[in-house]
């Protein structure tokens, strides 16, 4: 299987749906000419021309809601988002309009669009640029939100997001667009809404997504060493949530660590929380722990910005925490 | 002089006009009697938009609105009945009775619904006219907003894409003077709303709004401006609410004085003495649309207040679309009448995209004459 980066396994991914299907454009800025901010449309222009790649002024609210206008009548807009950061100011479409379009229609409409973009901390951007937005979007009800971590799960993933019916909600990782790893060629669909166990384990599941994954991961192959066996679960869906993928693999450990790159306060780890709680407490051998970031903004130092995220240290107390290892 | 007009095409516009005034005073009453609940906006006054603007388009352009939107779908032919169902939030409004006022939608009829946020249908209707483009579709849409969603973002972004793109979309500004309590004056640098058009290079002009016959002579003219390949036309029509901006609304901030004056422009009867002076029509004639329309309203409130409340199960419809799903054809649903013009898209395959919408020729000269690239 050949090994490509993040952003060209969602290059390809892009490409391959472009060509099934001529209702899909992308739309954003710097998509065409200048190939993408983070090089994800390289070539596309070349390939599908300026009606079908077009490079949208400074105005996300505005383009977000023009795509959505044209997802209401048919076409299959592909909306990049420069960063989620940026994407705020188009909440009011996408959340307002978009998500609610099929509801306040009483079922006469459909928005089949996809908002995409690179979310979480960036390399030392400081605050406006660096935030892990994930748990805004999935709280809305109307949204299907999606985070890949893995290039083979971001192809697959933005493939299903492209055919969905549904507005679908994107974020890759900023800091895993030159990530490598095998993918599929061709036609390889990643369903919504379901996790993967990347990591077979029996002591405690580790359960993360995006860009948070890989400090799972290390962490995972730090605690083998001393004996523990971690199950690392990645949801890659994050709205709806695979349920029964969480509770069976807490049925198995008994025990769960959740890490998440954003705040603690009404995160999705704490819906997890709740799930497992209500859902399976009964197998549990101790309380849930999470992994979050600081409850702070993000600073520009190194050392600050180091220590405002979760890491592979801070995720390997915090199995040690529900294990009653060290630090109990 | 002989009327530029047909006679039934003057006397659909009075019979038009006289079911949105109707309907809406039966709607303000029914909201008195606490039949409807919530924000209701009433388009009492500013019937001479809808109406001339829907006469003047074709049935398969789209339209959409803000949330004064009982009298765009009404003009389109949306079942009265369904309409005022929808406001008693009823199982056989148009949105099951999840919209409410506010969200009326009718896409048999091409109307693409009534929004509650400020503005934020703007970009919807230039997507809506960018997919007939996209499709080589002579399509135009039509926006309605008012004057002080022209003060938000949502209007200076879309109006700067439609120009740059050249989108076949008419948007019409309804002017009444007021956003909710404040006159618009007091919140614009520059209330005449047709002039900011000049800020995005595209046509821009003035109608009087209280007149029927301008209103569909303007919309006319845009319209085929804009399947003609000219891009948007943002067009202005002074119009007047004779209501509060909401029956929540005593509309204490105008002068009884100011509100009288302007009942004197009203377009029913003004549109009335010009049939009549054209001697197209009597008043007897009048009398007769007249009785029909009331009877209409009277049956859509006879059943939306007979219908039943939605069923609790719909509380997990049509939020998200299951695969598989069907959409709703609400007249199919609701009255079991064969739906015959439920829009239908071309497949991916079968679609040609030949629009350019930026020439790489003409970018790159004008990147050459900037001295970007030599």
């Amino acid at each position: 299987m050949p090994e490509l980066m993040y952003r060209e396994a969602l290059n390809q991914a892009l490409a391959e749906e472009m060509e099934r299907d001529a209702n899909v454009f992308l739309i954003g800025e710097e998509v065409g000419r200048y190939n993408g901010a983070f090089k994800v449309s390289q070539g596309l222009l070349d390939r599908f021309g300026s009606a079908r790649i077009i490079d949208a002024p400074i105005s996300e609210l505005g383009f977000a809601g023009m795509s959505a206008g044209a997802a209401m009548v048919g076409l299959r807009p592909v909306v990049e988002m420069m960063t989620w950061n940026f994407a705020i100011l188009a909440m009011d479409q996408i959340v307002n309009n978009a998500a609610k379009l099929r509801h306040m229609s009483g079922g006469q409409l459909r928005c089949p669009i996809v908002f995409r973009g690179p979310g979480g901390a960036g390399g030392r951007l400081s605050s406006q640029h660096s935030q892990a937005l994930e748990a805004n979007y999935a709280h809305f009800p109307g949204l299907k939100v999606i985070a890949p971590a893995t290039p083979a799960d971001a192809k697959g993933l933005l493939k299903s997001a492209i055919r969905d019916e549904n507005p679908v909600i994107m974020f890759e990782g900023e800091r895993l667009y030159a990530v490598k790893g095998e993918v599929p060629e061709g036609e390889h669909i990643v369903p919504i809404g379901k996790a993967d166990v990347k990591r077979e384990g029996t002591d405690v599941t580790l359960i993360t997504w995006s860009r948070m994954y890989y400090f799972c991961m290390e962490a995972a192959e730090a605690l083998a060493k001393e004996g523990i066996s971690v199950e690392v679960l990645d949801l890659r869906t994050l709205r709806p949530l695979d349920e029964e993928a969480i509770l069976a693999s807490v049925r198995k450990t008994n025990r769960a660590v959740i890490c998440e790159e954003g705040w603690a306060l009404a995160g999705i780890g704490a819906s997890v929380v709740d799930l497992i709680q209500s859902k399976a407490f009964d197998d549990l051998d101790a309380p849930v722990a999470r992994v979050t970031g600081l409850d702070v903004n993000m600073s520009y130092a190194a050392n600050l910005e180091n220590a405002t995220q979760p890491d592979a240290p801070k995720i390997i107390a915090a199995v040690k925490k529900v294990l009653y290892r060290e630090g109990a | 002089m002989a009327s530029a007009y047909s006679k039934e095409q003057l006397l659909t516009m009075y019979r038009k006009m006289y079911l949105l005034r109707r309907f809406e005073e039966r709607a303000g009453q029914q909201y008195g009697l606490g039949k409807i609940a919530g924000f209701c906006h009433l388009y009492i006054g500013q019937e001479a938009v809808a109406v001339g603007a829907n006469e003047a388009i074709r049935p398969d352009d789209y339209m959409l609105s803000a949330y004064r939107d009982h009298g765009q779908p009404l003009a389109r032919g949306s079942d009265a009945g369904m309409v005022m169902a929808e406001l008693f939030g009823r199982g056989t409004g148009y949105s099951k009775g999840k919209g409410g006022s506010m969200h009326i939608f009718d896409i048999e009829h091409n109307f693409y619904g009534g929004y509650g946020i400020v503005g934020g249908q703007i970009p919807l209707a230039a997507g809506m006219a960018f997919a007939s483009r996209y499709r080589n579709e002579d399509r135009v849409t039509v926006c309605f907003f008012g004057d002080a969603a022209a003060n938000q973002g949502a209007f200076h972004e879309t109006l700067n894409m439609a120009a740059k793109w050249k989108l076949p979309v008419i948007y019409i500004c309804e002017n009444n003077r007021y956003g909710m309590g404040t006159a618009i004056a007091r919140t614009s640098a520059v209330p005449e709303i047709h002039k900011r058009a000049s800020a995005y290079g595209i046509r821009g002009e003035a109608v009087d709004g209280m007149d029927v016959l301008k209103m569909y002579e303007a919309v006319k003219d845009a319209a085929a401006y804009c399947r003609a390949g000219n891009g948007p036309v943002l067009l202005e029509a002074n119009t007047y609410r004779f209501r509060g901006h909401s029956m929540a609304d005593p509309a204490n901030y105008r002068t009884k004085q100011e509100v009288e004056d302007e009942r004197k422009n009203d377009p029913l009867p003004k549109l009335r003495a010009y049939i009549v002076a054209q001697k197209l029509a009597k008043d007897a004639d009048f009398e007769a649309i007249e009785e029909a329309e009331k009877a209409v309203v009277d049956a859509a409130v006879k059943f939306a207040d007979e219908s039943p409340e939605p069923s609790l199960d719909e509380l997990w419809r049509d939020t998200i679309v299951e695969p598989g799903e069907q959409d709703v054809r609400p007249r199919e649903r609701v009255l079991g009448v064969k739906v015959t013009q439920w829009p239908s898209y071309p497949s991916g395959q079968e679609l040609k995209v030949t629009w350019d919408l930026e020439p790489r020729e003409q970018a790159e000269q004008a990147d050459r004459k900037a001295g970007l690239i030599r």
